[in-house]
């Protein structure tokens, strides 16, 4: 899979101009010094933990510690019937709850051999994308403001993340925990009026993306900060199952979108953008790239939406009892591939509920990045990953 | 003793300011109340929110989050307290100096919430430590979240400065550290912190 992706000189000739700082042995004479940052540090997004090893200011280790916020996602899950599991799968990736509905209901269809109505696959596209441009934003906020730009580019995202959360609650009745989705469709149909409410917050988003990327692809400290830190070659990326953003970092060209055509993504244009070096600066600009496209989706989405019903009137939704198999429904997460494994023995309640998160996933490779870097950028790097605990301890 | 109200407004309106001791003391806690920086789930975003320019938090003079609990006037507990968390908050809390307050932020906080049935969620963060605002919610609306900063600040205007309701940290011998619970063998020792929460009797 590594040949047919990527061409491993290529990537050499093109990192061949980068200062990347010469990965430092352990020296068996040197004292190093081990500082615990978090499970309480202001740059880790929740409570986690890294236990870094230092020489002077380089990282000679890192050890990541999880499960501060271990909520036994899965084990209430297989206690619970199909449906109990929905709004728990709201908590899992919190910032972005549209798109962990999708993927469990994903899943739940995939099991049961259920169909979904037109009106409601465009529906899940556009809240789906909607769910993308916001956590992006944020994700780029959250990472300047670890840079030391505190507050301003933060909230510049949020403004235009309310816009969006007000959308959500107008549809679904709340602002983060959407619990929106159903085996077969969607909870309730959208109205004329907030289609035409979606319309006019998608006509504003592509001049807010202009003016975040003018207020920070401007600034000289952003560029020497993020430029040639923390790079992340594709070859490891994919021997370590990295997803999503990160990897399209990385120059892999891999994007689930494109990949499965799940739902009605093959009717809608789009590219997929690709960065060059992998390093914090890639992954930032693949993200407001990112923005971008799902803007140009979602105008195609909001155009296009037929009319009809957005549930199919045979779904059951409670009460039902699957035969005894497996499904493994998959999507692309704003985070990267977010997959539910469900077994079913025939009963209620799944057998085994298993959840791949892409946080998770994605963090495995922290140490790689971070060896050889400074202290300070370790913050950095940790921030491009966009990770939100609740995926990553579940 | 407060001022007489009519008293007061009749001395107002010839240049005289006159207040107490106690009012000038409250209004000036309460009108810079610094939280400490501190999200554990869910509901930090929302209180995240909350400070950002919609909701603007300065507006109640809290917008000033500190990284060090030394620093801080109030923990927002925002989130799931899991059983390996549990010790670090109580820690941190022992950490900020007096005067302390505590706001507990959804259900999680409250309660353990919908993962109450989890085998590692705390039932309640006030097992541990004295909270003074309770939010219900999952998450709570940054509204919410205000009301709660808002009901903060009545508690610290009311509190007198003697006598037997005078808060914590103008009595000598009031409680300054609280236990720090340790993974025992099946759950937290101790379960609970005696002084501060009971097993609430439940009428059947």
């Amino acid at each position: 899979m590594t040949d047919s992706l990527v061409n491993a000189s290529a990537v050499d000739k093109k990192l061949k101009g980068w200062n990347r700082p010469p990965i430092i042995e352990p020296d068996g004479e040197a004292e190093l010094l081990e500082v615990a940052m978090g499970p309480h540090h202001p740059s880790t997004h929740g409570v986690f933990r890294m236990d870094v090893a230092l020489d002077g200011e380089r990282v000679v280790r890192l050890k990541p510690v999880f499960g501060y916020l271990h909520r036994n996602h899965e084990k209430i899950a297989e206690g619970n019937s199909y449906l109990a599991s929905m709004p728990y799968t709201d908590r899992l990736d919190y910032i972005c709850s549209l798109t962990n509905n999708w993927a469990y209901a994903l899943a739940v269809e995939k099991l049961v051999g259920q169909a979904v109505p037109e009106r409601a696959e465009y529906l899940r596209v556009i809240l789906g994308e909607l769910t993308r441009v916001q956590n992006h934003a944020s994700a780029i906020g959250f990472l300047i403001q670890e840079m030391g730009a505190s507050g301003t580019p933060l909230m510049y995202a949020f403004r235009e993340r309310e816009k969006i959360l007000d959308l959500f609650e107008s549809l679904t009745g709340s602002r983060m925990m959407c619990n929106y989705m159903r085996f077969g469709g969607c909870r309730v149909d959208a109205s004329p009026a907030w289609l035409d409410a979606a319309r006019k917050v998608v006509a504003g988003l592509p001049g807010f993306v202009d003016e975040f990327e003018a207020l920070l692809r401007s600034n000289e400290i952003l560029m020497a900060r993020t430029q040639g830190v923390g790079i992340l070659r594709p070859d490891l990326a994919i021997n370590a199952g990295v997803t999503g953003p990160m990897l399209r970092a990385s120059g892999v060209n891999y994007d689930i979108r494109k990949v499965d055509r799940y739902g009605i993504y093959d009717r809608f244009e789009f590219r997929v953008p690709l960065g060059d070096h992998g390093d914090v600066f890639d992954r930032f600009m693949i993200r407001l790239l990112e923005a971008r496209e799902s803007i140009k989706i979602l105008e195609q989405a909001l155009k296009e939406i037929p009319d009809g019903p957005v549930m199919d009137g045979k779904a059951k939704i409670r009460g039902f009892r699957p035969k005894a198999g497996e499904a493994y429904g998959r999507i692309e997460a704003p985070k990267g591939e977010l997959g539910f494994y469900l077994i079913s023995d025939g009963g209620p309640n799944p057998y085994r509920y298993r959840v791949r998160p892409p946080s998770l996933v994605n963090l495995t490779i922290l140490e790689d990045m971070c060896l050889g870097q400074n202290v300070a950028d370790v913050v950095l790097i940790f921030g491009s990953v966009d990770i939100v605990l609740g995926e990553v301890d579940r | 003793m407060a001022v007489e109200e009519g008293l007061k407004i009749e001395l107002g309106k010839q240049g005289v300011f006159v207040t107490t001791i106690e009012e000038l003391y409250n209004w000036g806690r309460r009108s810079s109340v610094w939280p400490m920086q501190f999200g554990l789930a869910c509901c930090a975003i929302e209180m995240i929110a909350t400070t950002m320019a919609r909701y603007d938090l300065a507006r109640f003079g809290a917008e000033v989050f500190r990284p060090s609990p030394r620093q801080a006037d109030l923990m927002i507990i925002s989130g799931t307290v899991t059983k390996k968390m549990a010790p670090q908050v109580v820690r941190l809390y022992n950490q900020m100096a007096e005067p302390r307050y505590v706001i507990a932020m959804g259900a999680c906080a409250i309660s353990g919430g919908p993962f109450k049935q989890g085998y590692n969620v705390l039932k309640g963060i006030d097992r541990y430590i004295p909270v003074d605002v309770h939010i219900p919610g999952c998450p709570p609306r940054p509204e919410a979240l205000l009301q709660a900063f808002i009901t903060l600040q009545k508690k610290i205007t009311g509190q007198p400065l003697t006598g037997e309701d005078r808060p914590r940290h103008l009595d000598a011998e009031a409680q300054g550290e609280f236990p720090v619970p340790h993974q025992g063998e099946h759950d937290l020792e101790p379960t609970a912190n005696k002084g501060v929460w009971t097993v609430p009797v439940v009428i059947r």
